[in-house]
């Protein structure tokens, strides 16, 4: 694709903590080459702004090739912008044209907080994960690889559920701001594998009641997470975590 | 703390009801499962009121009713089934007060909307409006069950009609009455109409929320959903339909 440079106007949302209220701020950036990343083009307006000396504006980042789960920005009305399975690092300006004007807001939902501008905390995510996202292992020698045997299409659905990034766009998208795309891939990950069987029935129980602590709102499968996600995370986790979650309440001994 | 700690410290296998039905995903399954059962509900009511078109030219012109009389007289003198009418009641209004609490806690879930939304990118507009169209078709069953069920079970308000010796309601004749006045008409096919879009979000969904994820099943229950929504809402609009423009008398 040839290349091009372009000027925009962006519409960012500036916020300086969780307890004032926000606002949107308008910024022109000029000679934006097509070629950028879309966060590439958050430093260029940044170091804009600090020769000018005025506030950069926050937001999150770290591997900028589109595994880590941190870019989090809500992009003209879409998680991670207007590309399909695509995290915001990956969006690159070619998706602009000349004159364009962008939007640009934080994830919105109480259990993700604004710390400052379009960055979010979303250890709501952690303290899920740690209420029972992760297996049992002995010490000792590492287990063979293949003494476990498993099937095909099991190993491949648990992989595929294993590939959430943690991002939080389902979060942002879902009108309930329900966390259970998330939530179901971490289930379901572990569910489908044997190594997952120990801590099975206590692992849905508990990460679900963590949920329900953190204020996300319950799952009405409208399926806006699905369209959103980066790693196009089904929406059948979902209600393979339901019934994970029935079987085990609804069975438990005590 | 350390880590060992805080995983032998973890809540064991311990699930109380009432953890389990006021969880989200327990809400959801009340939801599901009192959906599912109104289905079943919908499908003995469109086919008892389907009687009606028994007076079709087509069928028998002389009906005058007695074929939809008659089971709507089975439907109101069987203990058995006036039984069921209870639990069809504590079903409506438990999916009613539950999906209300629902729609609550989740509007809660966000305090700051966006100031550009994702709409029809990621979801279609009626599972997204599930909480509206159910607000619409509860205030037509108010109007409904006022024209018909309080009028058959309470006041007793309707006109005698005998069959074989046996005195029951002519419900065929309320039902005329009723839908001679063009307003009704209109008021039921937009329930109608509300009801397909819950239907066609709902049904499906029900069977996820109940825990159906098997890839196959899911897209054979969506489109039998989007089947049933479509049939059900048009056979229940084409009764004040026909009876206003005089198609069964």
């Amino acid at each position: 694709m040839e290349h091009y440079n372009m000027n925009l106007t962006l519409k960012v949302w500036k916020q300086k903590n969780s307890q004032e209220k926000g606002r949107f701020e308008t910024y022109q950036v000029k000679n934006i080459s097509s070629e950028m990343s879309f966060l590439e083009m958050f430093d260029v307006l940044n170091e804009e702004l600090i020769r000018e000396g005025r506030e950069p504006i926050a937001f999150d980042h770290d591997c900028r090739e589109g595994i880590c789960g941190m870019c989090s920005m809500y992009i003209d009305g879409k998680p991670h912008g207007p590309w399909h399975a695509n995290t915001t690092c990956q969006l690159h300006m070619r998706a602009y044209k000349d004159g364009d004007t962008i939007v640009v807001e934080p994830w919105r939902a109480n259990a993700f907080p604004v710390i400052k501008d379009l960055v979010v905390d979303r250890t709501s995510f952690d303290r899920i994960m740690q209420a029972g996202g992760y297996i049992s292992v002995n010490t000792g020698n590492a287990v063979d690889a293949n003494a476990l045997p498993i099937e095909k299409d099991k190993a491949d659905m648990a992989f595929a559920a294993a590939s959430c990034i943690g991002c939080g766009a389902c979060v942002a998208a879902c009108k309930n701001s329900s966390a259970m795309l998330f939530l179901s891939a971490k289930v379901s990950h572990l569910a489908l594998l044997p190594q997952g069987g120990p801590e099975r029935k206590n692992r849905v129980l508990n990460m679900v009641a963590q949920m329900d602590r953190e204020g996300f709102g319950a799952c009405t499968n409208t399926g806006a997470c699905e369209a959103v996600c980066p790693k196009e995370i089904s929406i059948s986790n979902i209600a393979r975590l339901n019934q994970e979650y029935l079987g085990a309440g609804l069975v438990s001994e005590k | 703390m350390s880590i060992f700690v805080q995983i032998f410290q973890q809540k064991s296998l311990r699930m109380k009801w009432s953890e389990f039905f006021t969880s989200s995903v327990g809400r959801k399954f009340v939801m599901g499962l009192t959906g599912l059962f109104l289905i079943t509900f919908l499908i003995i009511h469109v086919s008892i009121n389907a009687c009606i078109f028994a007076d079709l030219p087509i069928f028998n012109e002389n009906d005058n009713g007695s074929v939809f009389n008659r089971a709507a007289h089975f439907m109101g003198s069987t203990i058995l089934i006036r039984i069921m009418e209870v639990g069809l009641f504590a079903g409506i209004i438990l999916h009613i007060v539950q999906g209300y609490m629902l729609e609550l806690k989740n509007r809660s879930a966000r305090s700051v909307g966006y100031a550009v939304n994702l709409g029809e990118r990621g979801s279609k507009w009626y599972s997204r409006s599930m909480g509206l169209l159910g607000t619409i078709i509860l205030l037509f069953l108010v109007i409904h069950i006022s024209h018909f069920w309080v009028k058959a079970r309470i006041t007793h308000a309707l006109e005698p009609v005998t069959y074989n010796g046996v005195e029951m309601h002519n419900m065929f004749e309320e039902m005329k009455m009723v839908f001679s006045q063009p307003w009704v008409v209109i008021l039921y096919v937009l329930g109608c109409i509300s009801l397909a879009y819950h239907l066609a979000h709902g049904f499906q969904s029900a069977f996820r929320t109940v825990g159906v994820h098997n890839r196959k099943y899911n897209q054979l229950l969506t489109s039998i959903g989007y089947g049933f929504s479509i049939i059900v809402s048009l056979v229940f609009a084409l009764m004040p339909v026909a009876m206003y423009l005089g198609w069964v008398k």
